[in-house]
């Protein structure tokens, strides 16, 4: 960017990525259903491919509707360049590969979503990766935990599902002392509540599937990077830095320069595994996207109201929530998230596994089910589902103990939230 | 582009718009070099670009001859593109000054200020640590198409060619 971005977040939520199409005008952009794209000539093909030139080629690579979204949400993370993928958990790998060789190793706060957790403990150490799981509250334990093979710090802005809030500027100033890069899971508090690249952050990851989508419709992921990490300084990313075998010697930062991590991430590892967003789940995300900042204000005002009735409730032993004055992260939260912590939270409710089981039950109007983020308000018992697969003891670390009850606050009257879930604590007290 | 030097759209676009020939000081004949990508591309938006590498001359990259240096390229120049490092950006510079070149454009990591300043005093425009390549993709629509932010915004249709 020659100039600081002079647009307002509502302005890009609605605009980034997305001029008028050049040919017919079409004000929305379309959705390019197609798998490839047609040369102009052998020499122009050669060229694609050399990635010396822009263009489409496969839409496992690149596809106009999904390029519109990856530069919106790029703009809107204040980044230089975002790649998408078929999920969250898809675009954690494209980081992860884009960053790690076989025997490196990486730290990740203990608090996260349950499937992070999951892929980071299970199935990365098969591709040989290890993840050190810490606990963030105290920003000197990553510090603890670096190794000379760390190669990166991986945090939720706004974890999930215990509400923690993480000192993003502190956790950063750990991984830069390293060299190492700060990758932040934002998902949960999405780019009009929490900025982590403002806070020193070198990139971003999200499930577009929850708030940004918003509407429960279309599942989905982005990476995004700053450009401000100097990958050539420490020596510990030589695949970035010196010439890439699977690209015929292409040094990706020398070519590409602060958006060169993006290039690899999508000339490799996007284009050799394969997940890949799919264009209608990318137009519904941006059409989703153009509301974000309205939509994020109310969940918001929701979730403080629900929140505050819960902690007030006879049948709740604890709100764990960061936008209440109880919460401990509550000063973190007024610092990275000043519009307010987001709609996911848990709670505690007396009489622990049964009970948390018996009130997901009974909820008449939240719906019971395995997302978070949607115009819909949700619930689920953690320990019970996705958290599972993990031990006793990684479930109480990760904010997901026996009585624990999550919920996603949406967008209903605030009113008829409180009536069931009011409802839904009797029954389950019987 | 994270850095503290500030290039308005509106005079990246006029430099797009109004140049014609840029040389090349540093082009490489190996395809895999950021300099043959530029090259090649530019070349692709219509403009003609002629290599200087003293360690290739008379050999010929994308069909154009390689001189041994700017006093040595026979046509007018606009604009004089370096791929060299900040160092011997200086009396590069020095050299497109002398030829009456329009523009000097220093490559991404390539900074001379002090090159910049005799420059400018000379009523050249000067551009530095960015890629023509990609400042070219980026104002007329290309750029996007990976995901890059362009920080362009406009409820007009997209204008493909400067």
């Amino acid at each position: 960017m020659s100039e600081k971005q002079s647009f307002g977040f509502e302005t890009r939520a609605i605009h980034a990525g997305a001029r008028p199409d050049p040919v017919t005008g079409s004000r929305n952009v379309p959705i390019h259903q197609t798998t490839s794209y047609v040369f102009e000539d052998s020499e122009q093909a050669a060229a694609l491919f050399n990635l010396a030139t822009f263009g489409f080629i496969y839409s496992r690579i690149t596809n106009p509707t999904v390029a519109a979204l990856e530069e919106r949400v790029a703009s809107l993370e204040e980044g230089r360049a975002a790649v998408a993928a078929a999920s969250g958990h898809a675009a954690q790998f494209l980081a992860f590969f884009t960053l790690l060789e076989p025997g490196d190793e990486f730290i990740a706060s203990r608090n996260l979503y349950g499937g992070s957790i999951t892929q980071f403990t299970h199935s990365f150490p098969r591709i040989g990766w290890k993840g050190a799981l810490v606990d963030p509250g105290n920003p000197e334990n990553f510090r603890r935990a670096l190794t000379p093979k760390t190669k990166a710090i991986f945090v939720e802005s706004l974890a999930n599902p215990g509400g923690v809030v993480v000192d993003l500027e502190a956790v950063a100033a750990v991984a830069h002392d390293s060299g190492v890069p700060l990758i932040v899971d934002n998902t949960l508090a999405s780019p009009y509540l929490c900025q982590p690249l403002e806070w020193g952050a070198d990139l971003v990851v999200h499930s577009t599937t929850k708030f940004l989508s918003g509407h429960g419709t279309s599942m989905g992921g982005v990476l995004v990077e700053s450009g401000r990490f100097d990958w050539a300084k420490s020596g510990k990313f030589p695949s970035l830095t010196g010439p890439e075998p699977a690209y015929h010697g292409l040094n990706f930062y020398e070519t590409f320069g602060d958006f060169g991590f993006t290039m690899k991430a999508r000339a490799v590892a996007l284009r050799d595994f394969g997940p890949a967003m799919a264009p209608m789940n990318a137009f519904m995300t941006i059409t989703g996207i153009e509301t974000l900042h309205l939509r994020m204000d109310r969940h918001v005002q929701n979730a403080l109201e629900v929140a505050r009735f819960l902690e007030a409730h006879p049948r709740v032993a604890w709100v764990s929530y960061a936008g209440l004055e109880s919460s401990p992260w509550h000063s973190l939260a007024k610092r990275y998230l000043p519009r307010g912590a987001g709609s996911v939270f848990t709670f505690g409710v007396k009489g622990g596994y049964e009970a948390g089981r018996k009130l997901v039950e009974a909820c008449e109007l939240f719906s019971h089910l395995a997302n978070v983020g949607d115009t819909r308000s949700l619930v689920i018992h953690p320990a019970s589902t996705t958290h599972r697969q993990l031990t006793d003891e990684q479930r109480v670390a990760a904010g997901a103990g026996p009585d624990v009850v999550r919920l996603s606050v949406g967008l209903e009257t605030a009113a008829d939230l409180i009536r069931d879930l009011d409802q839904a604590l009797e029954a389950a007290a019987r | 582009m994270q850095d503290d030097l500030q290039y308005p759209d509106a005079d990246l676009r006029r430099i797009f718009r109004d140049s014609r020939t840029v040389a090349m000081v540093g082009a490489s004949p190996k395809w895999v070099r950021p300099s043959h990508f530029v090259f090649r591309y530019l070349q692709q938006k219509g403009y003609r670009v002629i290599p200087v590498n003293p360690q290739n001359v008379g050999e010929k990259i994308l069909g154009e001859t390689v001189y041994g240096s700017l006093a040595d390229v026979p046509v007018k120049v606009d604009v004089v593109d370096i791929f060299r490092n900040s160092e011997a950006a200086g009396p590069i510079t020095d050299e497109a000054i002398a030829i009456g070149a329009k523009v000097v454009w220093m490559q991404l990591t390539v900074r001379n200020d002090a090159a910049a300043t005799r420059a400018k005093a000379a009523g050249l425009e000067v551009v530095m640590n960015r890629c023509l390549k990609i400042e070219y993709g980026r104002l007329f629509g290309e750029l996007g198409w990976c995901g890059v932010n362009t920080g362009v915004i406009s409820s007009k249709r997209l204008r493909m060619n400067r």
